[in-house]
């Protein structure tokens, strides 16, 4: 029931009547339930031909993209909300996807799975790499290219002139507002593009 | 296509023995290039059962050398199957126990409706080269008016693979309010000058065969068949890739060893190309080549908006599209259908998008892949 929940805290974030652009949107599941519950409108963009074929069986508007390949086929601030939820940490161009979320969308939001929640610290510091339900793959077959914490995306988002609406952590379908660096399995931002940013 | 998916494809029924309808319209029909056709007759097919409100109708739209007859058979000829039957019949993707599913053969064709085979009213002798150029929005209007006698005030869909694609989308841009659903599958919003080229290199295939007589063949008693053979031979190179060319062929050679020969078939793809050639000959006309292929050349829908291909789609936000392409198509390529969609989310309309990876080439549209057929099984399935 956490993925439910947890789901359901993402989707409060989103402003009801949006126009939302869902990168990596797997199956669709989000995104009916924010046309449904929030009457949401929009498209989901996703790769694999499954996720494709199971957001058509839901009669969710998708893309079948290349999230690698950018985003030129969305101009500025052409929605609402831009989602990239447990997408980043398979993407190559991390940076560039962040910066095309807030070149299209008047607010982002993301998530990723949190290197530095403290089983994974304790993981590491016995010389392993971490195996938990958040990050479940051997470092061998992980389709997480990349690992990143609460902490370093702060950093970037600041490096790439992003305005923090919200930050907070998740764990076990429950939001985590006190040291979510350590006690958060999930990372979550809110943010817009800054009005000083040139992005 | 050895998947298990077509096995189960293959298993289903088929719509059966089907019979062609026809129905001819007095009313004048205004054309794009300004020249009127007085009157005309329409072929086509029909599949399942308009129901009461007549609210399930789906209109299939043919490509270059297709016709109104997309699925079933005539008789009990097992050879006569129609171009879409793998798609269209009872139980099939586009399910006929659903939908009221409509073939319609195009003004120009060579397979029954009015084209340039048939005569001239105004002089009593065959059309020849005199029949009027047709567009794809003409063609559009016509079925319009097909659709009309058929009494169905909207169409719930309409579905057609490269030209075919090129009809449904007009459909939305021409008639946005007479139809919900728009699948266009290996399509594009226009051709590319190397598209054009190929065109062209067909037509002087044609124009240039002896046989040919400035159009006016049918007087003569003979068909341009050579230049129909190279016409169609220029066409199929295009429509494989060149990864299913090489896994179908290779340097494969029909006899075994070199002949050294320059004339003769070495290779089993000339065999191949030449078969094709051979068989296009017997049955398509050369005319209707030379108009099909000036149809295609002719859409572009932005054209008329500056090239904004954005302004050109405004008409139909209110329809809701299924854009398809594979990945080896490099007739209709995945980028050319990206543009479409583009068009479409720049108007904020409705669309889904699917890049199938199939080794085809553009004739993936006329296959059965799982992942394809799955997909618009979904869209149907969804439709309402």
């Amino acid at each position: 029931m956490s993925e439910r929940r947890e789901l359901e805290l993402l989707a409060e974030l989103v402003p009801p009547g949006s126009r939302v652009l869902d990168l990596g949107c797997g199956t669709g599941e989000l995104l009916a339930h924010l046309i449904a519950q929030r009457g949401c409108s929009g498209y989901g963009i996703e790769i694999a031909d499954a996720n494709v074929l199971q957001c058509v069986q839901r009669g969710v508007d998708v893309i079948q993209l290349n999230l690698e390949e950018g985003l030129a086929l969305f101009d500025d601030f052409s929605f609402d909300v831009v989602l990239q939820l447990d997408t980043l940490q398979h993407l190559r161009n991390t940076e560039r996807m962040l910066r095309e979320t807030a070149r299209v969308g008047r607010i982002g939001i993301v998530s990723f799975p949190n290197f530095a929640h403290w089983p994974n610290r304790v993981s590491v510091s016995r010389g392993r790499m971490p195996v938990t339900k958040t990050l479940p793959y051997q470092w061998y077959d992980t389709p997480n290219i990349r690992v990143g914490t609460f902490a370093d995306f702060e950093l970037l988002a600041r490096r790439n002139g992003l305005h923090i609406l919200d930050a907070f952590g998740l764990h076990n379908g429950a939001p985590v507002r006190r040291w979510p660096n350590l006690r958060a399995s999930v990372a979550v931002f809110k943010f817009e593009r800054g009005v000083a940013a040139s992005v | 296509m050895a998947a298990p998916g077509s096995l189960f494809l293959g298993t289903m029924q088929s719509i059966g023995i089907v019979h062609p309808q026809s129905r001819h319209f007095e009313q004048p029909l205004p054309l794009r290039s300004g020249a009127t056709l007085a009157s005309y007759t329409l072929v086509y097919e029909t599949y399942g059962m308009l129901n009461a409100d007549a609210s399930n109708a789906v209109l299939v739209c043919h490509a270059l050398n297709a016709s109104h007859h997309v699925a079933g058979r005539y008789d009990d000829d097992q050879g006569s199957a129609g171009w879409w039957d793998n798609l269209v019949g009872p139980g099939k993707p586009l399910d006929t126990d659903r939908f009221f599913v409509i073939g319609v053969n195009n003004l120009g064709s060579c397979f029954g409706s009015t084209g340039p085979m048939h005569a001239n009213p105004a002089t009593g002798q065959p059309y020849g080269a005199d029949f009027p150029v047709v567009t794809v929005e003409d063609w559009v209007d016509a079925q319009a008016r097909l659709i009309d006698a058929l009494g169905i005030g909207q169409l719930a869909a309409v579905i057609g693979g490269s030209l075919g694609g090129m009809q449904a989308l007009a459909w939305t841009l021409r008639h946005p309010q007479r139809v919900r659903h728009c699948i266009a599958v290996a399509s594009a919003p226009n051709l590319s000058a190397q598209n054009i080229a190929f065109n062209e290199v067909a037509r002087r295939a044609i124009i240039t065969d002896p046989d040919f007589h400035g159009g006016h063949f049918y007087n003569h008693g003979v068909v341009p068949a050579r230049g129909l053979r190279v016409a169609r031979m220029i066409g199929h190179i295009t429509y494989l890739s060149d990864d299913s060319m090489e896994a179908k062929f290779g340097r494969e050679l029909r006899n075994g060893g070199l002949g050294y020969t320059t004339q003769d078939i070495e290779f089993q793809i000339e065999s191949y190309l030449r078969h094709q050639g051979d068989k296009f000959s017997e049955y398509f006309d050369a005319n209707t080549y030379l108009l099909i292929t000036r149809a295609l050349d002719y859409f572009d829908p932005a054209s008329a908006h500056g090239g904004d291909l954005s302004a050109a789609f405004a008409p139909a936000r209110g329809n809701h599209f299924l854009i398809v392409s594979f990945s080896t198509d490099w007739r209709f390529a995945p980028a050319r259908s990206r543009e479409i969609v583009k068009a479409l989310v720049d108007n904020r309309i409705a669309v889904s998008y699917a890049e199938i990876d199939a080794p085809h080439g553009h004739d993936a549209f006329l296959l059965d892949d799982p992942r394809y057929h799955g997909l618009l099984r979904a869209y149907f399935e969804r439709l309402a």
